[in-house]
C-alpha cells in the first residue's frame, strides 16, 4: 500500500476529544435506555447487532465443521437443522436487515441532512426496544430447543409436521419487523421533512437516497412478512387451513406471500450497503460520484423492480410457465440497475486521486464481489438454468456473496469509514487494511466453492453429503477460519482504539458530507447552529477553498 | 509417508481419486443447459476481468501519488447508457435463452413414459405403469422420453437429478411433472432438495439408466404380479365407483371411458381439459368438480386413498378406452365381492408398460 494518504489529523500533542459531545453529554445506565438521539440509539444497536452477529457467527462455524466431512458425525441430523435454521433466522432479520440502517443510517441520516436529530426519536427508541425484544425471543428459542424450519419458515413442514419452538421463532421475527417498519418510516418522514436550507433532493448524498429506497420496501414490504408469520401462527395454534390443501388451503400461497417480503428483503439488506461504497469510493478518489443521478435513481428502481419479481423464488414449484416467464424477465431488469451502480463506482475512480485506507479496500472487496454475486443471480434469474441450480449450494453462494461479500463488506467500509466520527479516535490503519485483505482471501476460499458444488448438484440443508463433494467442502471449512479471523480482528482493534485510537478531529478524510462538518464525536444537538447547504454533493472544490479560508483566516 | 499425518494423506487420496468439478452430462437437455451455463459464465468473467481491470487501472494511474489532484467529471450520458444498454441485451438473451430451456423442460411430449413419484417424509416412492414399486431409486431406459408425474404426501419435496439438469417440486395437493431423456447408462444421483424436516439429507437415491434391453429385463424381473392401471382397477371396484360411473345410460356418475384428454364443461359453466391433475381433484374433491348434467352426490374420497391408490385409479382412468373394458371391470366386481382374491380375469387386458402410451 502506498504511504500517501489524505487522512490529516490534528496535532496529536494538543488534540483532545471535544469534552462535551453525545457519548459524554450525560452518563448512567439510564441515560442511554431512554435516550432519543439517534447516535447514542445507533450506538446501542451497534452493539445489539454485533452481538448476533457473534452468535449467527458461531453457529455458521459449526455449520462449517459439521460438513468438513461427508457424514452427519459432530451432531444429529436434527441438530444440524436446527443450527442451520438459526444461523439463518439470526443473521438475516437480527444482523442484516438492521445492520447498515440501524446502525449507520441512525446515526448519519440526521448529520447527512443536517437535522437535530430524526423525525421521532421516540418511536426510533421504541424501534430499539422491539428489537431486543425480538431478540430476546430468538434467544428465549434457542435455549428452548431451537427451531429447525429454515429461515424461511416452509408450510406445509413449520405448520403441520415440526414440533420446535416455531411460534416463539415466528413472533420473534414479527417484533423485529415492525422495529424495521418504524426505522423505515422515521428515515422516511426525516429526508421529506427535516432537510436543511438549500437541501434539496439532488443535494443529499447518495447514502441517503439509498436508504430512502430501503425505508420504502421496509414500510411497504415487512407487514406482508409480518401477515404471512401471523398465519404461520394461527395455522399452529388454531388451524386455520389458509396454507393446508386439506383444508381446501394453497402452501404455494405462503410462497408468493413470504417471498413477497423476503425478495425485497434483500434489497433491504443490500442497498444501504450501496449507499456505504457510494460515499467511500467518493470521498477516496477525491470526486463526485459518477453519475449522481443516474446512481441516485437506479436505487429508486431497484425498490420499485425489486416488488416484482418475487416469484423467481418459485420456478420450480408449479406456478405457470408463463408467470415464471413474466418473473423472470423482471428479475433481469432488476440486474441492470446494479450494474450500473457497479460501473457508475468503477467510472468515479476515473482521473481522481486515490489513496488505499481501509474503506476503500472494502470498498474494492465490495465491487469485486458484489459484481460476481449479482452475476450469479442472472444464473438464477433465467428461467432454465434456475431449474439446474436452484437449491443447490450455488445459491447458498450467490446469497453469501450478495450478502456477505457485499453487504458485510460495505457494512465494514462504513463503520471504518465513520468510526473516527463516532468515537472521535482513528482505527489502527495497518492492521485494519490487514483485516480487509484477510476477510476477503477468508471469504472467497469460503463461499467459490460452493459455486463449484452447486454446480455439481449438492442440495443445499444437508447434514451429510456424498463423499465426492468432500475435497470442495474442506476447502470451504478451511476458508470459514479465515473469514472468522478476519471478523475478530476489527472487533478487536476497533475496542482498542476507543482508548487508545489517534485523536481523529472533525474531518479526517477531508469528506465532504455535512457530517464531517461538525466535531467527532458530534454534540447530542449535531450542529452548534443548523447548517446550511449552498453546494452540490461531493464537492470537493468547496471543501479545499473552505480549507485556504481558514489558512487565510488564521495567518 | 510414515511422516504424513493419515488424515491429510486420507485427504490427498480422495482429492486424487474423486473430485469432481463438472457434473456428467447424462440427459438430452442437459448439453442444452449447459451451453447456456457456459454463455453466462463467459459473460460473468468478461463482467468481472473489465470491473476489475478498472478498478485495478484507474489505481494505478490516478493513485493521489501519481495524479494528486482529482479532476471532477460529473458523468457521462453516453457511457452510462452503453452500461445501460449492454448489459441489459446481455441479460435479455439470457431471459429468451433461459425461458426456451424452461418450457422445454417442463413440455412433455405427447409420447413419453409416465412414471408416477411420490414424496413423503423421507423417502421417493416410485411407480411404474407395470406395476414395478421402487423407493429411492428410479430406473429408466436410456433414449426414452420419461415423464415424471410428482406429488408429496406430506411436506414439500423437490426431485433432483442434477446430471440431468432436471428438478422439480414435489408439493402436497397438487402434481407437477417434469420430464427427461437419459442418454449416458450408469447410475446417478437423486436428490431432495427441498428443505423436508430431519432426515431431508437421507431422502436421496440413485436414477439407474439402462439400455432398452436391460430395462425391458429390469422390468420383468421387478414386476409385482399387477400392472398400476390393475390395481387402479381393483380399487375402483372395491371402492364402489362402478356402482355410478358404470357407462350405463341411467348412470348416476359421467362415463369415464375415454374422458381423459378430453375437454369437460362443468356444471358451473367452467370447461376444463382432463389431465392427471383434473382426475385427481375430481376423486378428492368432487363437489368442486361436478360434471355439467349431474348432481353432486359423490361423497370425498379425501384422506381415504393414498397418493399411491390415487396414482392407480388416474392410470386406470386414463386407459379405459372402451366400454367393454368397464363392463370387465363391472364383471370382475359382481363375482368378487371384496377386493382380495386374484381371479385372474383382469390380467388378461393388463395393461403393460408399453401399452401406456396415450
Amino acid at each position: 500500500m502506498s504511504a500517501v494518504t489524505i487522512v490529516s489529523l490534528p496535532d496529536q500533542a494538543t488534540a483532545r476529544v471535544p469534552k462535551v459531545n453525545f457519548l459524554t453529554k450525560e452518563n448512567g445506565l439510564l441515560s442511554w435506555l431512554l435516550t432519543g438521539d439517534h447516535k447514542r440509539i445507533a450506538t446501542l444497536y451497534l452493539i445489539s447487532i454485533t452481538f448476533f452477529f457473534f452468535i449467527g457467527g458461531a453457529l455458521a462455524g459449526l455449520i462449517r465443521l459439521e460438513l468438513l466431512t461427508p457424514q452427519s458425525d459432530l451432531m444429529a441430523a436434527d441438530t444440524y437443522n436446527k443450527v442451520f435454521s438459526m444461523h439463518g433466522l439470526i443473521m438475516v432479520f437480527f444482523f442484516l436487515v438492521p445492520s447498515v440502517p440501524a446502525t449507520i443510517g441512525n446515526f448519519l441520516m440526521p448529520l447527512m441532512v443536517g437535522a437535530k436529530d430524526l423525525a421521532l426519536p421516540k418511536i426510533n427508541l421504541l424501534s430499539w426496544y422491539l428489537y431486543i425484544i425480538a431478540g430476546a425471543m430468538m434467544l428465549y428459542t434457542m435455549a428452548a430447543g431451537g427451531v429447525d424450519t429454515g429461515w424461511t419458515f416452509t408450510t406445509p413442514l413449520s405448520t403441520h409436521y415440526l414440533n420446535t419452538n416455531v411460534i416463539s421463532a415466528g413472533l420473534a421475527v414479527f417484533v423485529a419487523g415492525f422495529s424495521s417498519i418504524f426505522t423505515g418510516l422515521n428515515f422516511i418522514v426525516t429526508i421529506h421533512k427535516m432537510r436543511c436550507p438549500g437541501m434539496t433532493w439532488f443535494r443529499l448524498p447518495l447514502f441517503v437516497w439509498s436508504n430512502y429506497a430501503a425505508s420504502i420496501l421496509m414500510v411497504l414490504g415487512t407487514p406482508v412478512l409480518a401477515i404471512t408469520l401471523v398465519l404461520i401462527v394461527l395455522e399452529r395454534t388454531v388451524g386455520i387451513g389458509v396454507f393446508d390443501p386439506a383444508k381446501g388451503g394453497d402452501p404455494l400461497l405462503f410462497q408468493h406471500l413470504f417471498w413477497f417480503y423476503s425478495h425485497p428483503a434483500v434489497y433491504i439488506m443490500i442497498l444501504p450497503g450501496m449507499g456505504v461504497i457510494s460515499e467511500v469510493v467518493s470521498t477516496f478518489s477525491r470526486k463526485r460520484v459518477f453519475g449522481y443521478t443516474a446512481v441516485a435513481f437506479s436505487s429508486v428502481a431497484i425498490a420499485v423492480f425489486g416488488f416484482f419479481v418475487w416469484a423467481h423464488h418459485m420456478f420450480i414449484m408449479g406456478i405457470s410457465n408463463y408467470s415464471a416467464l413474466v418473473f423472470s424477465l423482471l428479475t433481469m431488469l432488476v440486474a441492470v440497475p446494479s450494474a450500473i451502480k457497479i460501473f457508475n463506482w468503477s467510472f468515479t475512480l476515473y482521473k481522481g486521486s486515490i489513496t488505499f485506507e481501509t474503506p476503500m479496500l472494502y470498498a474494492f472487496g465490495f465491487m469485486g464481489l458484489f459484481t460476481i454475486g449479482g452475476m450469479t443471480g442472472v444464473f438464477l434469474g433465467a428461467t432454465g438454468t434456475d431449474i439446474h441450480l436452484t437449491e443447490t449450494y450455488f445459491i447458498v453462494a450467490h446469497f453469501h456473496f450478495v450478502m456477505v461479500g457485499g453487504m458485510l463488506m460495505a457494512f465494514l467500509a462504513g463503520i471504518h469509514f465513520w468510526w473516527p466520527k463516532w468515537t472521535g479516535r482513528m482505527y489502527p490503519e495497518k492492521i485494519s487494511q490487514l483485516a480487509a485483505v484477510v476477510t476477503f482471501i477468508g471469504f472467497n476460499l469460503t463461499f467459490f466453492p460452493q459455486f463449484i458444488l452447486g454446480t455439481l448438484g449438492m442440495p443445499r440443508r444437508y447434514a451429510a453429503y456424498p463423499p465426492e463433494f468432500q475435497v470442495l467442502n474442506v476447502f470451504s471449512s478451511a476458508g470459514a477460519t479465515i473469514l472468522g479471523v478476519g471478523y475478530l480482528l476489527p472487533i478487536l482493534y476497533l475496542t482498542w482504539s476507543l482508548k487508545y485510537g489517534e485523536i481523529a478531529g472533525d474531518n479526517p478524510w477531508q469528506a465532504t458530507g455535512l457530517e464531517w462538518q461538525t466535531q467527532s464525536p458530534p454534540l447530542t444537538e449535531n450542529f452548534a447552529e443548523i447548517p446550511i447547504m449552498d453546494r452540490e454533493a461531493y464537492d470537493y472544490e468547496w471543501l479545499e477553498r473552505q480549507q485556504q479560508k481558514e489558512v487565510a483566516s488564521v495567518g | 509417508m510414515s511422516h504424513i499425518s493419515p488424515v491429510l494423506w486420507q485427504f490427498l487420496v480422495k482429492w486424487l481419486t474423486n473430485f469432481k468439478l463438472f457434473p456428467p452430462e447424462a440427459s438430452k437437455i442437459a448439453p442444452q443447459m449447459d451451453a447456456l451455463y457456459f454463455f453466462m459464465v463467459l459473460v460473468s468473467l468478461v463482467g468481472l476481468t473489465l470491473v476489475i481491470l478498472l478498478i485495478l487501472s484507474f489505481s494505478l494511474l490516478y493513485s493521489k501519488k501519481r495524479h494528486p489532484v482529482a479532476t471532477q467529471i460529473e458523468g457521462s450520458t453516453l457511457l452510462e447508457a452503453t452500461w445501460t444498454i449492454i448489459p441489459l441485451g446481455l441479460f435479455l438473451v439470457m431471459f429468451v435463452w433461459g425461458a426456451l430451456l424452461y418450457f422445454r423442460v417442463y413440455t412433455p411430449p405427447a409420447n413419453a413414459m409416465n412414471i408416477y413419484v411420490v414424496g413423503k417424509q423421507w423417502m421417493w416412492k416410485v411407480e411404474h405403469p407395470g406395476g414395478q414399486h421402487e423407493i429411492n431409486s428410479l430406473h429408466v431406459p436410456v433414449g426414452r422420453a420419461v415423464q415424471l408425474t410428482l406429488i408429496s404426501q406430506d411436506v414439500f419435496h423437490s426431485f433432483s437429478i442434477p446430471a440431468f439438469r432436471v428438478k422439480r417440486e414435489a408439493i402436497p395437493g397438487r402434481y407437477t411433472s417434469v420430464w427427461f431423456e437419459a442418454t449416458t447408462p450408469g447410475t446417478y444421483h437423486l436428490f431432495c432438495t427441498q428443505y423436508c424436516g430431519t432426515n431431508h439429507s437421507q431422502m436421496i437415491g440413485d436414477v439407474v439408466v439402462m439400455t432398452p434391453d436391460d430395462f425391458r429385463k429390469w422390468l420383468a424381473g421387478s414386476t409385482s404380479g399387477n400392472s398400476l392401471a390393475q390395481n387402479g382397477e381393483r380399487l375402483f371396484a372395491s371402492l364402489s365407483c362402478n356402482a355410478c360411473h358404470n357407462s350405463k345410460p341411467d348412470a348416476r356418475g359421467p362415463n369415464l371411458v375415454g374422458v381423459y384428454g378430453s375437454r369437460l364443461t362443468l356444471a358451473t359453466g367452467q370447461s376444463v381439459d382432463v389431465d392427471d391433475a383434473y382426475l385427481r381433484n375430481a376423486i378428492l374433491n368432487p363437489t368442486q368438480n361436478i360434471t355439467q348434467g349431474y348432481t353432486p352426490i359423490m361423497p370425498t374420497y379425501q384422506g381415504q386413498i393414498s397418493e399411491e391408490g390415487v396414482f392407480a385409479l388416474v392410470e386406470y382412468i386414463k386407459n379405459l378406452q372402451s366400454d367393454y373394458r368397464l363392463q370387465q371391470t363391472l364383471n370382475t366386481t359382481e363375482l368378487l365381492p371384496g377386493n382380495e382374491g386374484g381371479t385372474a380375469p383382469a390380467g388378461k387386458t393388463a395393461a403393460g408398460p408399453e401399452e401406456v402410451k396415450q
